[in-house]
């Protein structure tokens, strides 16, 4: 059974605007509405694996139409969106009964995954531009959801961050539109390939690095994360942190520099810097957090500079033209990293909103000891947190090792010693993490504190199960070829995507 | 020339953005921002002396399905102006979110000087 690719984007986007409808008395039979939706594009996204296909909107022939393009790091992007998105949906089932307007909330979530899906699948970069909007403008108000002094404030930080950046790429795409007469990616990649890179295509390049790095908050684009991903409600935290910025920052990145305009040695230094300086900003910065929620915001920029990093490293090889076998493990370091991270980054962010549900807290020195209070909670959050620092066998320590691997084998042994020494500090920001809020003693105003139950334990103990499970992607042949290596490839592959798409 | 100062325009925008400490000021320069991309993308399909792309009767050879030259030559890029409108949407839906944003802000904080409004920090 093959999907037709528009489902990805029309689902969400139909029952988004269905949902404000339901009113106050409908709450319910919102919600179940809202969770059917993610939980079908969740089949959907395990459905299309392996699926290469060129859909024209409209019937209109490429170029003069626009196409979604589903290839192997579109559909790996489109099945993370979906694990993490019914993850929180499922979460937000009980988390969101404490705030009003739930429906809207909904309906603004599944905005955003109509947004984000449809970046993924888009193969016109005037129409990503668009969904990359859809999904900015709703977690722009995800962020500012509470309406409280601290909300607002980081909503609107994020806000005018977020909206130069969205500026910066429509600039960028005018740049390359002037240049190349044409917006189907793939015409364009073919465009570049005739006449090589010009001084306004130099520069449209630099637009798009620094606009999809603010979106992705690399160092030093960083400075909206730590508010904006801490404000929102816990289970949009997750889907922030865990695939927003990977989404609209990571993936549009290097579709950009392998797919269209090709990787060449400065770019691929250029992403090492930024990766490296992310990883280890942000691993220090989070060390001396006592906010548990923004303490895991500072984390997510540390980890996102992993999956920057394992990209970067890749191009460099390619463009070095090196042994392309070292060049693909890096890349595939680097994505297996990214669908490590958002499963795990979701889940820390999860368990973060189950405590301060429970407690009414999130500052690690008024919580204490809640190892027998909250006992899923704990292990769930355990499961995580070894993820994340990379004990075997949880999945980030496959990632961080693959990458430790290519780095070795292209002889940058600094590197490797870089990412170890931030998988310590990241050790040592989880054990803060276990020892203040789980361990040590129990306050006596938090006695009386209640495990969350239902759905909330559903979607964080699914999350702590694909913790476990996820090794096996590259460890099962198969699965590794189904899912990872069509990604892998396509990055690899690279100015090969336009004769690619063209030939579909 | 109209492409520079198209450019300091943007410049002018991001410098405002950056720069003003009111938070009604940043809207403004975002949107003059907004604004010189606009104008850049209409300036892209811009061509002096040019006509509608529109293919009347007398310009379309039925019999080879060739269109005259004459008309390819003088019609201007109708693709920048489609892509402009898009752009206006999105921009009026952003600047109607941050208006909002900056009431609420007013609401709480009774002021809308950025230095004042610092509870978030570390």
């Amino acid at each position: 059974m093959s999907i037709p690719l528009p489902l990805f984007i029309a689902v969400p986007l139909v029952i988004a605007f269905l949902l404000p409808l339901f009113g106050k008395k409908g709450k319910a039979a919102a919600t179940v509405l809202a969770n059917l939706a993610t939980i079908s594009l969740l089949v959907f996204a395990v459905v299309s694996i392996g699926r290469t296909e060129v859909y024209e909107v409209g019937k209109w022939s490429i170029p003069l139409g626009i196409n979604l393009v589903l290839d192997g790091l579109s559909s790996l992007m489109l099945l993370a969106i979906s694990v993490v998105s019914a993850a929180a949906m499922l979460f937000s089932a009980r988390y969101m009964e404490q705030y009003t307007a739930k429906a809207k909330y909904l309906s603004l979530f599944l905005l955003m995954v109509a947004g984000m899906n449809g970046v993924a699948l888009s193969g016109d970069i005037f129409n990503l531009f668009v969904f990359l909007e859809i999904a900015s403008l709703a977690s722009y108000a995800l962020v500012g959801f509470g309406c409280e002094h601290e909300e607002l404030e980081a909503s609107f930080k994020y806000m005018v961050l977020g909206t130069i950046a969205s500026i910066f790429i429509l600039f960028a795409i005018a740049l390359v539109y002037g240049n190349t007469g044409t917006l189907n990616m793939a015409y364009i990649s073919k465009a570049i390939q005739n006449s090589g890179l010009n001084a306004g295509l130099k520069f449209a390049l630099a637009l798009f690095i620094v606009g999809f790095g603010l979106k992705a908050a690399l160092v030093p684009f960083h400075a909206w994360l730590p508010d904006a991903h801490p404000s929102a409600p816990a289970p949009i935290s997750a889907m922030l942190s865990g695939i927003l910025i990977k989404t609209l920052g990571v993936y549009a990145l290097a579709r950009v520099v392998f797919n269209i305009f090709g990787v060449s040695v400065t770019i691929g230094w250029l992403l090492i810097v930024l990766g490296l300086l992310s990883m280890v900003a942000g691993a220090f910065l989070a060390i001396g957090q006592w906010d548990l929620k923004r303490l895991m915001a500072y984390s997510s920029i540390s980890q996102v500079g992993y999956v920057i990093l394992g990209v970067g490293l890749g191009a460099t090889l390619i463009a070095e033209g090196a042994d392309l076998a070292w060049a693909s493990l890096a890349i595939l370091a680097g994505l297996f990293h990214l669908v490590n991270h958002a499963v795990y980054k979701s889940l820390l962010f999860l368990t973060s909103g189950s405590v301060e549900m429970a407690t009414g807290t999130r500052q690690l020195k008024d919580l204490g000891g809640l190892a027998e209070r909250l006992p899923f909670t704990r292990t769930t959050c355990t499961v995580a947190s070894a993820s994340i620092v990379g004990i075997p066998p949880f999945s980030g320590f496959w990632s961080k090792l693959i990458l430790v691997i290519a780095a070795v084998q292209a002889q940058f042994y600094w590197i490797a010693a870089v990412i170890v020494f931030v998988s310590l500090c990241t050790l040592i920001m989880y054990l803060k993490v276990q020892r203040y809020v789980f361990l040590g003693e129990l306050p006596e105003n938090l006695r009386q504190v209640k495990e969350n139950k239902g759905s909330m334990l559903v979607a964080m103990v699914f999350l702590a199960c694909l913790c476990v499970l996820m090794g096996l992607l590259v460890l099962v042949p198969g699965l590794k070829q189904a899912i990872l290596d069509p990604a892998v490839q396509v990055l690899t592959d690279g100015l090969k995507y336009s004769a690619d798409v063209m030939g579909m | 020339m109209p492409y520079a100062l198209c450019f300091l325009l943007f410049m002018l925008g991001l410098y405002c953005a950056v720069v003003k400490k009111n938070m009604v000021k940043i809207v403004i320069g975002i949107m003059v921002m907004e604004y010189a991309v606009n104008l850049f993308l209409v300036m892209l399909g811009y061509r002096s002396g040019g006509t509608a792309p529109i293919i009347d009767k007398t310009q379309f050879d039925p019999a080879t399905q060739q269109i005259a030259a004459g008309f390819l030559n003088t019609s201007v890029d109708p693709l920048p102006q489609a892509l402009v409108l898009t752009a206006i949407v999105i921009s009026l839906g952003s600047l109607a979110l941050m208006i909002s944003i900056c009431v609420r802000t007013y609401e709480k904080y009774g002021t809308f000087d950025i230095t004042q409004i610092r509870r978030l920090k570390g």
